[in-house]
């Protein structure tokens, strides 16, 4: 219990950090481009608007730096992240957002999933045969193919199933033409244009658990209870799976609860690139038009995300392993 | 909380692991124990032996000399000048341009190879910048112990879970009038990217506290700085050089992403700026394909370079990993 309120602490003081950070970061800036951007866009405003943006950047008021953190901190902690100011002037940030999100969590979050479970296995199967053939070529294979920088990973596979083969769709969530709507033509579109995002993430995700899983299943199958398992005369699949892997599967696990919580803004350039309209292209939207009060609520719940990620797989670590208790 | 550290969301994820930034290798194994008695010299003189016994830190030891060289001496391989707009744009490659000129015109062999330097230039600053604060901050949370290590302890876990891509693209913006340029890179990159490493380092160290040479010195009398420099650096050279490959790593990925999408110096001749303008000038619906395709593969290679040292010094740390030379007709034993 103890654990969880500590950790329920360090939660409380990142999330207080980064909305500091929000809050300093345009204002230490020399210049304040965040102050210029919003002169800049002045005449696009209306006046609501722009009144709501200078007292959020702190321009043209004669509060004082305190008093104006005060605010800006009671504004984030009830949701009121102001509105959009030029990606889609007035509206309301939190909506635009809420709309990003269900993309994002279905392309990132799916592959995700798909990447660990593939990953995992593999590294455990490689390990299992470690010398093997296959093991022998693979990890340089797989070490590569982590260095691989996605976006660009994106551009060579539009330029082959798209702009050459024309086999796939590799712009924007869905086609133009169709309707949003619950019905199979309007949901396998959605899928196809997921699939090129989709293996570019998977691509250059996988090596990380392999290398890892298999590294980690090596260690432990020179265990001592790894060899009295094979002089009991066990199947070998079973050490391998419930004796060797169940063991070394653990950093793995960890691994995952925390790039869950790295899926929201995991994979911003892949989004970018194949322009896809989730929460990471929303982003460098909203950097591109110096959309700062949009820009500062996207940053936000990124971290958030993040850090519910991390206590959650903390409480489960909690949970599963007893020595994390004690340690602490 | 020491958990590893997964897609970064990078340019890939970041990173690092984390954060919508570059991916990241997770190190298996716990950290090196290494023996009491091992100076600097010595696993300096071992690691180099251990690089030309392992065949993938050869190959990146081997590719990492060759874009030195070319970061070096540009000018001896490309005879162009790489910003000059004066030949025919969209030319395919040819003996006067080995990789055909860009939409702009330029000598695009010529924008590769005096690209190189600019990113190495961010992946050396980043490396030493960032394993330099990692020491100074885990060694002395270690050392100093009580309430400093508190405070530092919480600053590095505060960094390290907030997501570094997007932060490092918050902070590009806000900087941006014209786009950060290498030094500005290196600055904001190592800035935010020390904290892995520095929770690393402060395990070491700490895991080091109670040991009998380290007694040994204080009984001597050696003062707090000779202790920390003379004894207990010196053990963590391996956890040094990892830090400096991984960080060097992520620099290379986040700075070429950042610069794709347009928050670097555009007027930067490097990887990353030349896939801007590709992008930017619809290089694969015009046919440009090596505009993209050449800087890419350089990022890859020059990360690779990195990725494979760094996964060759943990084969050496624990010789388990090692490819096992395999034994035909018997079963293949756990290996020791």
């Amino acid at each position: 219990m103890r654990f969880v309120l500590r950790r329920l602490g360090f939660f409380t003081l990142t999330l207080w950090a980064a909305v500091t950070l929000n809050f300093l970061l345009p204002r230490m800036m020399p210049g304040n481009p965040a102050l210029a951007a919003i002169a800049g866009h002045r005449g696009s405003l209306s006046p609501g608007a722009l009144r709501v943006m200078e007292a959020q950047f702190g321009l043209n008021t004669h509060q004082s730096l305190v008093a104006q953190y005060v605010k800006y901190i009671g504004d984030m902690a009830t949701g009121n992240f102001g509105e959009s100011l030029t990606t889609q002037p007035g509206n309301s940030v939190a909506h635009m957002v809420l709309d990003a999100i269900p993309w994002t969590l279905g392309l990132v979050g799916v592959t995700t999933v798909l990447a660990f479970i593939l990953g995992t296995w593999i590294g455990i199967v490689s390990a299992w045969r470690h010398g093997g053939r296959v093991d022998s070529i693979m990890p340089p294979v797989f070490v590569i193919m982590t260095v691989v920088p996605y976006f660009w990973l994106g551009l060579v596979l539009i330029l082959i199933f798209g702009v050459t083969l024309h086999w796939l769709p590799y712009f924007f969530t869905y086609d133009f033409t169709l309707t949003p709507g619950f019905n199979g033509a309007f949901i396998g579109n959605v899928l196809q244009h997921a699939i090129l995002p989709s293996f570019t993430l998977l691509i250059t995700t996988i090596g990380t658990w392999v290398l890892t899983m298999r590294n980690n299943m090596i260690t432990t199958l020179s265990e001592d209870y790894v060899r009295m398992a094979r002089a009991k005369g066990l199947p070998g699949r079973r050490i391998m799976l419930s004796y060797a892997a169940r063991n070394a599967i653990l950093p793995n696990v960890t691994g995952f609860a925390m790039s869950l919580g790295f899926v929201v803004g995991g994979a911003i350039l892949i989004e970018y690139v194949f322009n896809y309209q989730g929460v990471g292209y929303l982003l460098l939207d909203a950097v591109n038009n110096d959309d700062y009060p949009l820009m500062q609520a996207l940053f936000l719940l990124i971290t958030v995300v993040v850090l519910v990620a991390i206590l959650l797989s903390d409480i489960a670590t909690a949970i599963l392993d007893p020595r994390t208790r004690e340690a602490s | 909380m020491a958990m590893p550290r997964t897609l970064g969301g990078g340019p890939g994820a970041a990173g690092r692991p984390g954060t919508g930034g570059p991916q990241v290798l997770v190190p298996a194994g716990g950290l090196p124990t290494p023996g009491a008695g091992i100076t600097g010299a010595r696993s300096l003189r071992r690691m180099v032996r251990a690089i030309t016994a392992n065949r993938k830190a050869t190959t990146g030891a081997a590719l990492l000399l060759i874009f030195s060289l070319v970061a070096l001496f540009p000018g001896v391989i490309a005879h162009d000048d790489p910003t000059a707009e004066i030949y025919a744009s969209k030319l395919g490659p040819s003996a006067h341009h080995l990789l055909g000129t860009t939409a702009l015109g330029q000598d695009m062999f010529a924008q590769v190879i005096y690209g190189t330097r600019p990113v190495l230039e961010i992946a050396l600053g980043v490396g030493i910048g960032a394993t330099v604060i990692a020491m100074l901050i885990g060694v002395a949370a270690a050392y100093l112990g009580g309430l400093w290590d508190s405070v530092l302890n919480l600053i590095t876990d505060v960094l390290l879970v907030i997501p570094l891509f997007p932060l490092l693209i918050v902070i590009s913006r806000y900087l941006g009038v014209g786009g950060a340029g290498t030094e500005v890179m290196i600055v904001v990159i190592t800035a935010t990217g020390w904290s892995y490493t520095a929770r690393q380092l402060r395990s070491q160290a700490l895991s080091l506290r109670n040991r009998d040479f380290l007694e040994a010195a204080r009984v001597r009398g050696e003062r707090p700085l000779y202790i920390v420099v003379v004894e207990i650096i010196p053990t963590m050279t391996s956890l040094l050089v990892a830090s400096f490959l991984t960080n060097a790593l992520y620099a290379v990925l986040f700075s070429s992403g950042l610069q794709f999408i347009g928050l670097g110096d555009p007027n930067v001749i490097s990887w990353g700026t030349m896939l801007y303008w590709a992008e930017n000038n619809e290089a694969f619906q015009t046919g440009q394909v090596l505009w993209i395709i050449v800087p890419g593969l350089c990022i890859v290679a020059l990360g690779a370079a990195f990725a494979l040292l760094n996964y060759a010094f943990d084969e050496i740390g624990n010789p388990a990993l090692r490819p096992v030379r395999s034994m035909r007709g018997k079963r293949v034993q756990p290996a020791q």
